[in-house]
């Protein structure tokens, strides 16, 4: 079976190249053909690589590393693509799947651009499916099937992470269609208002679910890893925050682009770089150049093959991006304090932002060079990264009502001053009374600013309250999004400086403290699951009257001969209290086990900011469909709907939009 | 607005949060870049000086792990030639053990004993932590 599954990514390979050949030369029809072609070979091949799997065909090699026949069905499903090779399969599954979604979605009305971006798309599936079939198979038999496989390492046995990689892949891979079609838009020298709104959609089918991926992978780090933190800035994690920043970048410059046909050489950069990033996170997390909890097989071959791949994709494009770029048009004039100076700035922090994470994440190979070993560690992320975006986040509900071309700026000053000054210092006086460390307190106060601000906004978009819910989508978006940002801010902040840690030491019946709740061990029996035996402890808790019950373990799996800590979260309201079981001491003939428990206060904000932000950026996919044709500047009829539907280039009191519709 | 001069306005903007993030990177690599120590390189370096901050990694010598409290431990991070005497206080790693290899973050005190803050070991049977690579254990 899994040979027809090896044939079908050859015949893939070959469908891709077609596509490429006949995409490049301006063929649409051709190359969605060959789109479609492609997916349907691959999703055969990927459909066969999932049921070896499932049944458990441990003549495979890659089941047989990776599997075992007592692991729950779902895991054994997820097990394809917890490996390396089964990864690459899938990442190369939806790059062919964006080639056939442009195929089918994409309609500008400019068919020769069309299939120039599926011709790009075409190429980087021709790349990836070259590196899967070359550099890492999955389809590779055993000379001799072993009766039982290996198992998959048991840290990756949970449902966070079972749609970890997918999320994460759709938004790598997503932007490599983004960078598809700002190739396709450079080689036609049109990077124009249609362009920014046949690409928008894309963008943020890439966006949104790199959020919730990293959203998931820092939840599962969170539970599962019982190191009590939910960001370490660990290489594999900036790997990924970095295409993530650079796409919000992406996601505000386009807007620009799509109002005013502005910012087009800038906004196909980023294009460009989000796309470069992702591969860069790949090379850094698969070629094992850095040291990380993730633990990918390691291979030298395959980060030379990655890292040849980012010259030649990201070269070719760096050199169309020069060669082109002089020729594309720029929007109408506009003053620095205007909204295209408002979301400049919000690009040149992102932009500062991403390089100031990938030199923490690279300093270390550097040091390497000169032949010392070293580690970057948060504070260095806590020192550079937090103050830049801070910054850009004071001034966002200052800045967002600025109209395009030019603001009213007096207006814009004596507004943000005081407002700002009335939120902060209310803020700060609800801290004082809360009796918080300043810098904490700071963080707050920025958060409620942001939830502050986007609410503002989109009142003084509304008009009247009674319009709020018959806004557009589009707008709504923007608004769960920055609320989205004021949440993640107040519970990032809360939890990193309201951070209870204890580590303990209990007999059976001993008590603890932490953060005013008593902790008594009751005691420590065995338990069994499906593939993996347990101890479990069971540990009482009570605070006044309320009291919880927590049961950490400590787990062994016999097919992976590992042990894994599953912690234990009880969800009080306001923060989790959180049990991770250690190991068993003999102490002076007394039996102990030791704890770590920590109060996180505040978590869920974090998780769920991340949440609005996502629904905010599905909203605001939903928002702006809508034809090319109608953006184009000569179809003028379309322009009213298209300020209500965003950003309305005058004050509301002088000209409320929706009675320019009436 | 003139484009030349909106062009220099947009390229101040962009100068200052360069120069206030290099600035700010400059600061944070200084204080922050904690540097490798096997046992053999402390030795090389003239051993530990007070309040010297970064990673130590080796190998949990055998029968050198002491509990000394409910929490607190000691241990001897061995290579081929040298050791550095470690105190922990905390929970271990899951596949932390004598034989073991171990990556230790913290300073060394005026003993000369390495306090460790956090304790990494190996993540999983076929994976070493990469600090590791090239460390030979003690001659058994």
């Amino acid at each position: 079976m899994i040979e027809v599954g090896h044939m079908a990514a050859f015949l893939a390979l070959a469908a891709s190249m077609v596509q490429a050949w006949y995409g490049l030369r301006g063929n649409r029809a051709m190359a969605a053909g060959m789109a479609f072609s492609a997916l349907g070979m691959m999703a055969l091949s990927f459909g066969l690589l999932v049921w070896s799997f499932v049944s458990s065909d441990f003549s495979v090699a890659l089941v047989s590393a990776h599997s075992h026949t007592f692991k729950p069905l779902v895991y054994k499903i997820a097990g394809t693509w917890g490996n390396h090779e089964g990864s690459m399969a899938l990442w190369c599954l939806v790059s062919i799947g964006f080639a056939a979604a442009g195929a089918w979605r994409l309609k500008t009305g400019r068919s020769e651009f069309e299939a120039r971006a599926l011709g790009v798309q075409g190429a980087v599936s021709f790349g990836s499916l070259v590196y899967l079939l070359f550099a890492s198979n999955p389809f590779l038999r055993l000379d001799v099937a072993p009766l039982q496989g290996s198992g998959l390492n048991p840290v990756l046995q949970d449902p966070a992470l079972a749609i970890h990689p997918p999320m994460l892949y759709l938004g790598y891979v997503g932007f490599s269609f983004v960078f598809a079609l700002a190739a396709a838009g450079l080689i036609e020298g049109r990077i124009d208002r249609g362009w920014a709104k046949a690409t928008r959609p894309f963008v943020l089918a890439a966006w949104v679910p790199l959020s919730l991926g990293i959203a998931l992978g820092s939840y599962w780090a969170y539970y599962e890893l019982g190191w009590g933190g939910w960001w370490f800035w660990d290489p594999v994690e900036n790997a990924s925050l970095m295409p993530w920043l650079l796409g919000s970048a992406l996601l505000h410059s386009i807007i620009v682009t799509e109002k005013r046909g502005g910012f087009a050489a800038w906004t196909a950069l980023l294009a460009v770089l989000a796309f470069c990033f992702s591969i860069l996170g790949a090379f850094l997390v698969r070629s094992g150049v850095l040291t990380s909890v993730h633990a990918f097989a390691i291979d030298p071959l395959r980060g030379s093959l990655l890292l040849a791949g980012l010259m030649a994709y990201g070269g070719a494009a760096l050199a169309l991006f020069a060669w082109r770029a002089p020729v594309l048009k720029g929007g109408p004039d506009w003053q620095l304090m205007s909204r295209e100076g408002a979301l400049m700035l919000n690009n040149l922090v992102f932009f500062v932002a991403t390089f100031t994470v990938l030199l923490g994440t690279i300093f270390p190979l550097l040091a390497e060079a000169t032949g010392r070993q070293m580690s970057v560690g948060t504070p260095y992320f806590n020192l550079t990264f937090a103050p830049i975006l801070a910054a850009l986040l004071l001034v966002l509900p200052v800045v967002q009502d600025w109209s395009w071309g030019a603001a009213r700026v007096k207006l814009a000053w004596v507004r943000g001053v005081i407002t700002g000054a009335v939120v902060g210092a209310l803020a700060l006086a609800a801290l004082w009374a809360l009796g918080l460390p300043l810098g904490a307190g700071l963080g707050i106060a920025l958060g409620i600013w942001l939830i502050y601000g986007a609410g503002r906004e989109l009142f003084r978009r509304s008009i009247t309250i009674s319009r709020v819910f018959s806004m557009p989508l589009r707008v709504w978006g923007m608004t769960l999004a920055h609320i989205g940002i004021g949440l993640f801010v107040i519970g990032a902040v809360v939890e990193t400086s309201g951070r209870y840690e204890k580590t303990v030491a209990l007999g059976a019946g001993e008590a603890a403290e932490i953060a005013g709740w008593a902790v008594t061990l009751e005691d420590v029996r065995s338990a069994e699951g499906p593939n993996w035996y347990a101890d479990r402890a069971v540990l009482n808790l009570r605070k006044g009257s309320a009291s919880a019950q927590l049961s950490p373990e400590k787990r062994y799996y016999p097919a992976a001969r590992m042990p894994t800590t599953e912690t234990a979260i009880h969800k009080t309201g306001f923060g989790d209290l959180y049990a991770a079981l250690g190991d068993r001491r003999d102490i002076d003939g007394k039996i102990v086990w030791t704890f770590r428990i920590y109060y996180n206060p505040l978590i869920d904000l974090i998780f769920f900011g991340v949440f609005l932000m996502a629904l905010g950026g599905v909203f605001a996919a939903f928002g702006g469909r809508g034809s090319m044709a109608s953006a184009e500047p000569d179809a003028k009829r379309a322009e009213p709907q298209e300020a209500d539907a965003m950003v309305d280039a005058e004050e509301p009191e002088v000209v409320p939009p929706a009675e320019v519709l009436t | 607005m003139r484009a030349r001069t909106r062009r220099m306005g947009v390229v101040a903007m962009a100068a200052l949060l360069l120069a206030g993030a290099a600035m700010l990177a400059y600061v944070g690599l200084k204080e922050n870049a904690n540097l490798f120590y096997t046992p053999a390189d402390l030795a090389k370096r003239g051993g530990p000086t007070e309040g010297l901050t970064g990673k130590v990694g080796g190998f949990v010598a055998a029968g050198s792990l002491v509990y000394t409290s409910g929490t607190a431990l000691t241990f001897r991070i061995v290579d081929e030639t040298d050791h550095i005497d470690v105190v922990f206080d905390g929970v271990t790693p899951t596949l932390f053990q004598e034989g073991a290899g171990v990556v230790a973050d913290g300073s060394f005190n005026s003993e000369g004993v390495f306090v460790a803050s956090r304790l990494l070991a190996k993540h999983d049977e076929n994976y070493v932590p990469r600090e590791l690579e090239g460390v030979q254990g003690p001659q058994s």
